[in-house]
This record gives C-alpha cells, sequence and structure tokens, in this order.
C-alpha cells in the first residue's frame, strides 16, 4: 500500500481530521460559535476534494473496501451541501436553545464521515461501519437538548429502534457471508452469479438486510421511529436528520441491492414493491391526521421515501436515475420546509403546530410564499421540483411495466395534496392566531433559504441538466 | 490421556466451578472475583486452542480493565444483598429454563456436522496468530480499523457532551482554587488563655 492508494479516501481523511480538530478548537475556546466557520469550510473543502479526486475511475481501492464512483461523488456533494445548509439555518435557533456547542459540529461532521463512508462502501464491512458511525452521531445529536423531556424519549426511542435494525441488518450480513464467503459486494455478485432463485439461506439473509435498510430509511412497515424522532428532536437537528442521511441509505441501497444482490433481483424487487405501497399508504393516510407540522412532514417523509423505493425495483438506468433524482429534490425541499420552519421557531414560540401557520402571509408574505412552493412541490404540482421527481419515477415504473404500482403511487400522491394544500389555505386564506402563539423569524439564514425556495422552483422549471446528471452517473457506476 | 487433554480438563473444571460460583456466593465482591477466575481460565482454554491474541486480549481488556470497573462499582454501590437474593428461588425454574436452551443451541450450532466444519489442521510453532492478525488489521483492514476507532471517539464525545454539564445547585470544587490555596487562607492563629488544670470551662463563642 502507497500513499497513492489513500488518494479515493482523501475527503474522508480531511472530514476525520478537522471533526477531531474542531473538537480540540471548541474545547479550548469558550465561545460557542468557534465550530461553525471551520465546519462550512472543512465541507467545502471536503467538496473540492471530492471533485478533484473524482476522476480517478470505478475501481475498487483501499483493498476492496473503497468504490469511488461518479454516483458516490454526486451522492456526497449533495450530502455536503445538504450538512453545510442545515448549519446555516439551524445556527440561531441552536444558540437560542443552547444547543450551539462545539460537539454539535464535531459530531454533526463525524455523521457526515458516516455518510461519505455510506456512500463508497464496496464491502459489508464499510457498509457497516459507516452506517453506525452516522446513527450514533445522530443518536447523540437527538438528545443534545437534555432539559428536554421529549428530546430525551426520542433519543431513546431512536437508539433502541435503530440497534435493532443494525442488529437485523448485521445479521443478514452476516447470513450472507456464511453463504458466500465473502464481504465485498462485488464478490458476493460473482459468488451468486448463475443462482437462480436462491436458496433458503440466501433468502433469509434478503429478507433481515431489506428490514435493516428499511429501518434506516423509514419506509412502512419500518417507519414506527420516524414520526416521533421528527417531532422530539429539536428542529434544528430534524433539519439535518431528515435531509442528508436519505442520500446514503439510498447509496446503500444501491450498493446492497443493486451492486450486491442482482441475482436476487426479484425476491428484493417484490419485497420493495410491498414496503413502497405501504410507505404510500401509512405515509398519507397519517400525515392527513397531524397538527404537528413536524410530525406531517415525518410521515410525508415516509412516503417520500416509499417513492423512493419505486424508482429502484423498476430496476433500469431509468429506474436508479429517478430515484436518485428524487432523493436529490427530496432533499432539496425537505432543507427549505425545515428550514422555514426553524427560521421561524423561537425559544417561548416553536413554529412546530399547524396553527403557528395561520396567516403567515399577514405578516411575513416572502416566508409564506416560499413555504407554498415547498409545499407545492412536496404535492408534486407542476412546475415545481416535486412534479418532476415523481414524474421520471413514474415513468420508470410504466416503462418497466409496473403500471399497477404507477397507478397506486398516484391515487396516494392525490390523496396526500390534501394535507400540503392545507398548509397553503392556513397561510394564505386564515387570519394569524393572536397572543403567545405568534410565531416571528428568529433565523438569520432568509438570504439561503431564498435561494433554497428558488431552487425548488428553478429546478422544476428546468430539471433536464439534474436528470441528465443523475442518468450519466448511474450509467457511469453500474 | 495426552497431557493437553488433562490441561483442558483441568481448566474446564475450574472454569464450571468458578462459574457456578459466580451465580451461587452470597457476596457481589466475591462473586466479581470468581468471575475474574472464570475469565482467566477461558483465556487459558483458548491459548490450547492456539488463539493466543484473543486470550491474551481476553485477559487484558476483561480482567484488566472491564472486571476492575466493575469490581469499583460494586464496592461504591451500597448494594443490599438479602433483597438481591429474595428472589432467587422464584427465578430459578425461568433461569434454568434459559440456561438450558441456550446449552441445546450451543450444542446445535457447535455441532459443526450441520455446517460442514471440519478440524483445522495445527498450525506450526513458529506460527504467530497474533502477528497474522495484527498484519491484517493494518493492512488490508486499515480504513476499517480507522473507522472502528473513529466510532469509539464518538461514543466518548457522545458520553461526555450527553453527561457534562453545569446544573446549578451542585457541591462542586474547582481543583484549581484549591491547589492554590494558601496557609493564610485556611489557618487562623489564635491565642489561647493558659487555664489551671480542673477549673470549669469557659462557654465557647
Amino acid at each position: 500500500m502507497t500513499l497513492i492508494d489513500f488518494l479515493p479516501i482523501v475527503p474522508e481523511i480531511l472530514v476525520l481530521v478537522m471533526a477531531s480538530v474542531i473538537l480540540l478548537l471548541t474545547a479550548a475556546n469558550k465561545c460557542p460559535t468557534a465550530g461553525y466557520v471551520p465546519s462550512l469550510l472543512t465541507l467545502l473543502g471536503a467538496a473540492v476534494l471530492t471533485i478533484t479526486t473524482g476522476g480517478l475511475g470505478t475501481d475498487a481501492l483501499v483493498r476492496d473496501l473503497v468504490i469511488v464512483d461518479p454516483m458516490g461523488d454526486v451522492l456526497k456533494l449533495v450530502t455536503y451541501l445538504a450538512a453545510m445548509a442545515s448549519f446555516v439555518y439551524g445556527r440561531a435557533y441552536l444558540r437560542e436553545f443552547g444547543l450551539l456547542r462545539g460537539e454539535y459540529f464535531a459530531l454533526a461532521l463525524f455523521a457526515v464521515l458516516g455518510m461519505m463512508v455510506m456512500i463508497s462502501s464496496a464491502s459489508l464491512l464499510t457498509l457497516y461501519l459507516g452506517l453506525e458511525l452516522l446513527s450514533l452521531s445522530l443518536y447523540t445529536l437527538v438528545a443534545m437538548q437534555r432539559d428536554s423531556a421529549q428530546a430525551s424519549e426520542a433519543a431513546m426511542k431512536y437508539f433502541i429502534l435503530g440497534a435493532l435494525a443494525s442488529g437485523l441488518l448485521l445479521y443478514g450480513m452476516s447470513l450472507l457471508y456464511g453463504a458466500t464467503g465473502t464481504l465485498e459486494l462485488s464478490g458476493i455478485a460473482e459468488a451468486l452469479h448463475g443462482q437462480t432463485g436462491g436458496t433458503m439461506l440466501l433468502t433469509f439473509a434478503l429478507v433481515f438486510i431489506v428490514a435493516g435498510i428499511g429501518f434506516k430509511l423509514g419506509v412502512a412497515p419500518f417507519h414506527m421511529w420516524v414520526p416521533d424522532i421528527y417531532q422530539g428532536a429539536p428542529t434544528a437537528v430534524t433539519l439535518f436528520l431528515a435531509s442528508a442521511p436519505k442520500l446514503a441509505a439510498f447509496a446503500i441501497v444501491m450498493r446492497m441491492l443493486v451492486l450486491g444482490l442482482p441475482e436476487l433481483l426479484h425476491d428484493w424487487q417484490s419485497m420493495l414493491a410491498v414496503m413502497a405501497v405501504a410507505s404510500l399508504a401509512i405515509g398519507n393516510l397519517a400525515a392527513i391526521m397531524q397538527t404537528n407540522i413536524k410530525r406531517m412532514l415525518a410521515y410525508s417523509t415516509i412516503s417520500h421515501m416509499g417513492f423512493l423505493l419505486l424508482g429502484v425495483l423498476a430496476a433500469s438506468i431509468a429506474g436508479f436515475a429517478a430515484s436518485m433524482f428524487y432523493v436529490v429534490s427530496y432533499v432539496i425541499m425537505t432543507l427549505a420546509g425545515f428550514g422555514l420552519i426553524v427560521h421561524l421557531s423561537r425559544k417561548d414560540a416553536e413554529a412546530d403546530t399547524l396553527d403557528a401557520f395561520r396567516g403567515l402571509n399577514r405578516d411575513h408574505p416572502w416566508l409564506a410564499a416560499m413555504m407554498a412552493v415547498v409545499m407545492l412541490s412536496m404535492a408534486g404540482l407542476p412546475p415545481f421540483l416535486g412534479f418532476y421527481a415523481k414524474f421520471f419515477v413514474l415513468q420508470a415504473l410504466v416503462g418497466g411495466g409496473w403500471i399497477a404500482l404507477a397507478v397506486l403511487a398516484v391515487m396516494f400522491s392525490l390523496i396526500g395534496a390534501f394535507y400540503y394544500l392545507r398548509i397553503v389555505k392556513l397561510m394564505y386564506f386564515d387570519t394569524p392566531s393572536e397572543g403567545t402563539g405568534r410565531i416571528a423569524p428568529a433565523g438569520d439564514a432568509i438570504g439561503l433559504l431564498s435561494l433554497n425556495g428558488l431552487a425548488v422552483l428553478g429546478l422544476g422549471l428546468l430539471p433536464q441538466g439534474l436528470l441528465v446528471l443523475c442518468v450519466t452517473v448511474v450509467q457511469a457506476s453500474i | 490421556m495426552e497431557f493437553t487433554s488433562v490441561v483442558f480438563y483441568f481448566l474446564s473444571a475450574i472454569l464450571l466451578l468458578a462459574g457456578l460460583r459466580v451465580v451461587t456466593v452470597r457476596h457481589p465482591v466475591h462473586a466479581a472475583l470468581f468471575l475474574v477466575l472464570a475469565f482467566f481460565t477461558a483465556a487459558g482454554l483458548w491459548v490450547l486452542l492456539e488463539a493466543e491474541f484473543l486470550a491474551i486480549t481476553l485477559v487484558l481488556v476483561y480482567v484488566g480493565a472491564v472486571m476492575v470497573l466493575f469490581l469499583f462499582v460494586v464496592m461504591m454501590l451500597d448494594i443490599n444483598i438479602e433483597t438481591m437474593r429474595a428472589d432467587f428461588r422464584k427465578y430459578l425454574p425461568l433461569a434454568g429454563l434459559i440456561s438450558g436452551l441456550m446449552a441445546l443451541e450451543m450444542y446445535i450450532v457447535l455441532g459443526g456436522q450441520n455446517f460442514g466444519l471440519k478440524m483445522p489442521t495445527p498450525k506450526s510453532a513458529d506460527y504467530s496468530n497474533t502477528k497474522a492478525l495484527g498484519r491484517v488489521l493494518y493492512t488490508e483492514y486499515a480504513y476499517a480499523f480507522e473507522l472502528a476507532a473513529v466510532i469509539l471517539l464518538v461514543a466518548i464525545v457522545a458520553a461526555i457532551a450527553l453527561t457534562l454539564r453545569r446544573r446549578s445547585g451542585l457541591k462542586w470544587r474547582d481543583p484549581a482554587t484549591q491547589v492554590v490555596v494558601k496557609k493564610a487562607d485556611r489557618l487562623r492563629m489564635v491565642n489561647l488563655k493558659p487555664q489551671k488544670p480542673g477549673a470549669p470551662v469557659e462557654d465557647e463563642e
């Protein structure tokens, strides 16, 4: 092993070193914001390194543990962006709630490192280690608001269910290792090559792996943790854990199922189909009944993840690219949506109920307009980004002959449109509730938020570039 | 009987006895000490299986660190032994059932014939599995090894971030001010009048 072998993991090394430096820096420096600028610079540096080392090809390097491919690079870049945006949006909120400590940034960077490892994992070993690194950091971030019973409860639930999911995944991986004798994903695919249908052992392994990934993605029937954690966690942390980790989850679906287990395609296709339909149904129906906007968006996340799986199970280049497009646009929309909630939240008036948004247009027309854009986009109305995300997935589904699934997905999206439109209605046609519940912007990130909201509109008007990018990188990576 | 078999049975007997004593002795400190003995004996068995590295780590990590920590906790906590043991009989049937099931499961799994396992051929005397493990761990799997280390770092940061907080109303000392304290801060010289022995003691101020 020479120094050149480490080139593909230089971004990871940078993030690790800087996270440790920030840890030391903020321990020595009493200023709570000391970690803020270095964190942003770290992510920027990682982005530059990812771009410059990106052209190194698709060979598995660092002894078959790491894979560097265009898809991974693009996902990593979006991850950095999402992390940076959640730092910028969350800073004022965190300061107000006394959470703006050095550990916050260090742990968030460790979570980013975990995501990077997951995204570029070429072996079950790195995949699992990355996942644990991410999960452990997220558990801690959720628990950091020690005085809030709700946050502690959410963290406890997240930890226990997350540990269970990790156990399921690990058990599936061990069975898979037992069946194939290798941890490398491409090696597993080779070992299974020619086996049609798969044995009992492989089916068991697949069930555990799909269940474990389902937990991490938050799709039904493994979705129970999502609403509680989204609601209980401090909103700035919700913003972080609702956005970037979904990219990593998408990456492990691609690595695990598409790269590692293509021979079991028919088995996992049917599992994903069931999970996708269940998520669409539960996510959209349960969201209607919510009065807490964080909880409502959590259910909406469940349905979005269902949509994501629909693209994957179409099992074509178009399907994978549509899924990737979907997850990227989901992250952009979620950042804007939760970013606005964080922006509007203050210590004495958290903007986490639907009532808080009543008549927002009267006081803050620009914020209301952006929230409306995000909601309409999530509902899947043209000309916003969400429409094309759904459209490409449906197109891939129909192309793969899954007409019934496509029809179901459209129906549930129609049902889901109700609760997104309800927020628009609350903001524009209701009178604001007077008194203590009034919300006022406390955040200081209005510039970036506006840019984010405009991106939802702009990418919706011109989706071609992003789509072409997704298709190209997926094509180059598979 | 070969010498290794004698050693095996000797160690196994001690291990079983120690394990039994862990759950039957009255005093938790004694139980912990018996657990130390059990770990140590198990390490001996692993040496017999040519897994020296695992044996050494077992002694270093479990006996050296975990059990010492455990003993500290047991000694610091004032555990009422009688109340803890009161339900021993009540839980005995269930515990017995679970132990029996575990033994059965181990028999099935370790039977070997179910998984097509063969007896491994013994390695030559100069073979070091510590070296072999070290070689893979620090070359081929260095990346994964470092990641595991990062996970441990995150665990430490998490534990400290979640538990170290200054709550008001807590009585704590600042070690720095304790160190720089001067004699004059603490000591006050009082001039006491000499008294006759047997004289009535005056009331203190």
